[in-house]
């Protein structure tokens, strides 16, 4: 049993950064990682932005020391990636000295090599390599993990659409303070694919300039990719170990909007109860809040009812706010994970990055996104939200110790 | 934590057998000549509005006729018929809403990226089932979707157990599901995964040939911090054991969830083990029996339901009625005569010798 989670390793890999130094760079420089889709043919290409990881499969399988076709999916690679570089941020030189877990997330697994597969397949149902759909399922990607860092106490995967990954940070936290394990690997990946490429597109919303969060002229959303994790670990190891501490996980909730598969309520219902519910665990005020790393897709929907949620939650007193999926895109079951890990570096580094794209104000909305970055900022406490389909709301607090 | 007891005060079960209706427990299993077993329709009509059966996948149609059986069964239903919702959901499958994926991923293919419809992409994410029966239930408490393999509906009742002996919910509804489609059971057919030719399903764990028969359904539960007169059983905890190099691997990881129990293999008085009838797999489990159980009454339960991610869902159902019922049907017996009282289960399961689980069940 632990009572307190801490944060003691971070590792991500996104389309503004191949590592957590580089992503931090653009973050401060604000540069996006927006651009032309170049992974795979589709007819959108030139029409609809992506923002990709700046990475081949085969230069991530490379970088990861494998050699010949290993038949690994670009979540499973993106994945391996950001763990290593947590788990090495951590210092953990022996993976076995504690009881280790792997939770993570996905929202389509292995889709980028399904959909290969499906193309002949359904041509003619003898054919299509098996090898690339035999990962197809969500838990491919975390057992390549756990066997890549020889994770062997316990693996799950969480896939809860958009929300995924902060769920995995949630149940991640709850197996250390039930005394389950010691330390627990927490975090998600996706690759962008064809699939979910035009399943957003059905729902039009995806930006065709890039994504424009919190703005009176969003247009919808943009796709990311990436992965990133964080080390969590017990107060017992941080204490034995000395360790370097470079965050606690202080509070988090979890709530169904029970609205609409897809929208999100009008009054932000789950967005305001996941919220709710992060501060009462955390035990502070809403007035402690420092910053908000909002989920901010800029859809329609989703940043209407979020603003009005924070509004309720916090009244006339909204902490500085701003989403950076103008920098990262929307990286799906990977996305609470990244931004877990900006909320991270905010502490860090005592800044508030700015939110990219945006001009008018929201006219239902008092408040407005931070636009410019700020430096040298107090701040002891994060809050971030995620937001996913089936009505999945999450928020966590991260706050410096 | 761990002395806080949980009990299943409720269950509901949609499986090729008839087992919707809990006054019967598998009194009369049915055989079916086939590799692929389906479950029966219960009549959704009854279950769910007509104007939403037609959109859903089956998958989603299971899970939502068993979770409304679940909660009647645990008594959870208001004056007016309505249903008292759970404080939570924590849902596991191992492949999700298969129908719907490939719905989308077909129409995409073959109108090349053209004319699409969002409805069955907008149903494809995995938490669908669980987003689904808390949109019905109007339940916005904690809702979680597990996906991992032989590891899914393990993990969801894992969090189940957490949640409610960390006090964070006095109730909640957890469960598992998986759906067969055709292209599924093609692929997994082209993989080696399922029997050559069909068999009388009934007779699956005597059947020598490779593979073993396909099989689906959705089994959720309604646990609670207390007892009631709708208590079933008691569910005492699990535990899961990734890629073990050898059956010693697996009795030892058996004996320390046994010791955390404070139990020994002679306190459990019927083991039910994931036999599925294909001698590749089945090794495993006659080593680990004949390791600690030798003399220990076992009960099999793929038979009855074909071989699926959640199975052990099925599994949990099964043993959850046995010591209720206090009896043992039929159907289900293996291996030596059970003696009663019947006070604890063991159910031992791996997927392809890949995930392996352990779960607790006892009188309650």
């Amino acid at each position: 049993m632990s009572k307190r989670v801490y944060i003691t390793g971070i590792g991500i890999v996104c389309a503004i950064g191949n590592n957590v130094h580089e992503t931090l760079q653009s973050l401060l420089t604000e540069k996006s990682g927006i651009g032309e889709i170049t992974l795979f043919p589709t007819i959108h290409k030139g029409v609809i932005p992506l923002a990709e990881v700046k990475l081949s499969n085969k230069q991530l399988q490379t970088e990861l020391g494998f050699h010949g076709a290993k038949n690994f999916t670009r979540t499973a690679l993106l994945g391996m990636k950001a763990a290593r570089e947590a788990v090495e941020s951590a210092s953990i030189t022996d993976i076995k000295s504690s009881k280790t877990g792997l939770v993570s997330a996905t929202t389509v697994g292995g889709m980028d090599r399904s959909e290969n597969f499906y193309s002949c397949f359904l041509k003619n149902p003898k054919k299509g390599r098996l090898v690339d759909v035999i990962n197809h399922d969500c838990s491919d990607s975390t057992e390549r993990i756990a066997g890549f860092l020889k994770i062997k106490d316990f693996v799950t995967t969480i896939s809860t659409a958009c929300s995924s990954s902060v769920n995995a940070l949630m149940f991640g936290s709850s197996l250390i303070k039930a005394g389950q394990l010691d330390r627990v690997i927490v975090g998600g990946n996706d690759a962008v694919t064809r699939f979910t490429l035009n399943g957003f597109n059905t729902l039009m919303i995806l930006d065709k300039t890039g994504c424009h969060p919190f703005d009176e002229n969003r247009a919808g959303l943009t796709l990311g990719e990436g992965a990133a994790f964080l080390v969590l670990e017990s107060e017992d190891i941080v204490a034995r170990e000395k360790k370097r501490v470079l965050a606690e996980v202080s509070g988090y909730g979890n709530a169904n909007d029970a609205y609409h598969q897809t929208a999100s309520s009008p009054e932000g219902k789950g967005a305001y109860l996941a919220m709710a519910k992060a501060i009462e665990m955390s035990g502070l005020n809403p007035a402690d809040i420092d910053y908000i790393n909002g989920h901010g897709t800029g859809t329609e929907n989703n940043d209407l009812s979020e603003g009005i949620a924070m509004e309720r939650i916090f009244g006339n007193f909204v902490p500085p706010f701003s989403s950076t999926k103008g920098y990262t895109g929307h990286a799906l079951g990977a996305a609470g994970a990244i931004e877990a890990v900006i909320s991270v570096l905010a502490i860090q580094n005592r800044v508030i990055f700015p939110n990219l794209n945006f001009s008018t104000p929201m006219k239902e909305l008092k408040i407005r996104p931070v636009t410019v970055l700020r430096t040298h900022c107090e701040i002891n406490h994060v809050l971030s939200n995620s937001f996913g389909f089936g009505g999945n709301n999450s928020a966590v607090i991260l706050s410096k110790v | 934590m761990n002395n806080i007891q949980i009990y299943i005060n409720g269950l509901g079960n949609v499986s090729p057998q008839k087992t919707i209706d809990a006054k019967h427990f598998l009194d009369e299993p049915l055989s079916y000549e086939t590799n692929r077993l389906k479950s029966i329709d219960p009549g959704y009509k009854e279950f769910i509005p007509v104007e939403l059966i037609r959109r859903m996948g089956r998958i989603i149609k299971m899970s939502v006729t068993a979770s409304k059986i679940c909660l009647e069964d645990a008594g959870r239903v208001h004056t007016d018929g309505t249903l008292l919702p759970p404080e939570a959901i924590i849902t596991g499958t191992g492949l999700g809403c298969l129908e719907d994926t490939e719905k989308f991923l077909a129409s995409m293919i073959n109108n090349k990226e053209e004319f699409l419809t969002p409805t069955s992409f907008i149903q494809s994410t995995h938490n669908t089932v669980a987003g689904q029966i808390a949109l019905l239930l109007k339940c916005h408490g904690y809702n979680f979707t597990f996906v991992h393999r032989g590891f899914s509906f393990e993990s969801a009742l894992l969090d189940a157990l957490i949640q409610l002996r960390m006090g964070e919910f006095s109730n909640l509804l957890v469960g598992g599901s998986d759906e067969i489609t055709s292209n599924s059971f093609a692929i997994m057919d082209r993989m080696g995964h399922w029997k050559q030719k069909p068999i009388q399903s009934l007779t699956l764990l005597y059947d020598s040939q490779r593979g073993t028969i396909a099989g689906e359904g959705a089994s959720f539960f309604f646990l609670q911090n207390v007892k009631n007169e709708r208590t079933r059983a008691e569910i005492k905890g699990l535990s899961t054991l990734l890629h073990p190099s050898s059956i010693s691997e697996i009795t030892e990881k058996c004996l320390e969830f046994l010791t955390s129990n404070s139990l020994t293999p002679g306190d459990i008085g019927l083991v039910i083990p994931g036999l599925n009838g294909d001698p590749r797999f089945d090794r495993v489990y006659h080593d680990f029996i004949a390791d600690i159980f030798p003399r220990t009454p076992i009960a099999c339960f793929k038979h009855l339901c074909g071989e699926y991610h959640t199975a052990t869902a099925f599994a949990l159902w099964m043993a959850t009625m046995i010591l209720n019922k206090q009896s043992v049907p039929l159907v289900i017996r293996w291996k030596s005569e059970v003696s009663f009282p019947l006070n604890n289960i063991l159910i031992y399961n791996h997927y392809r010798n890949m995930e392996h689980s352990f779960i607790l069940v006892a009188r309650a």
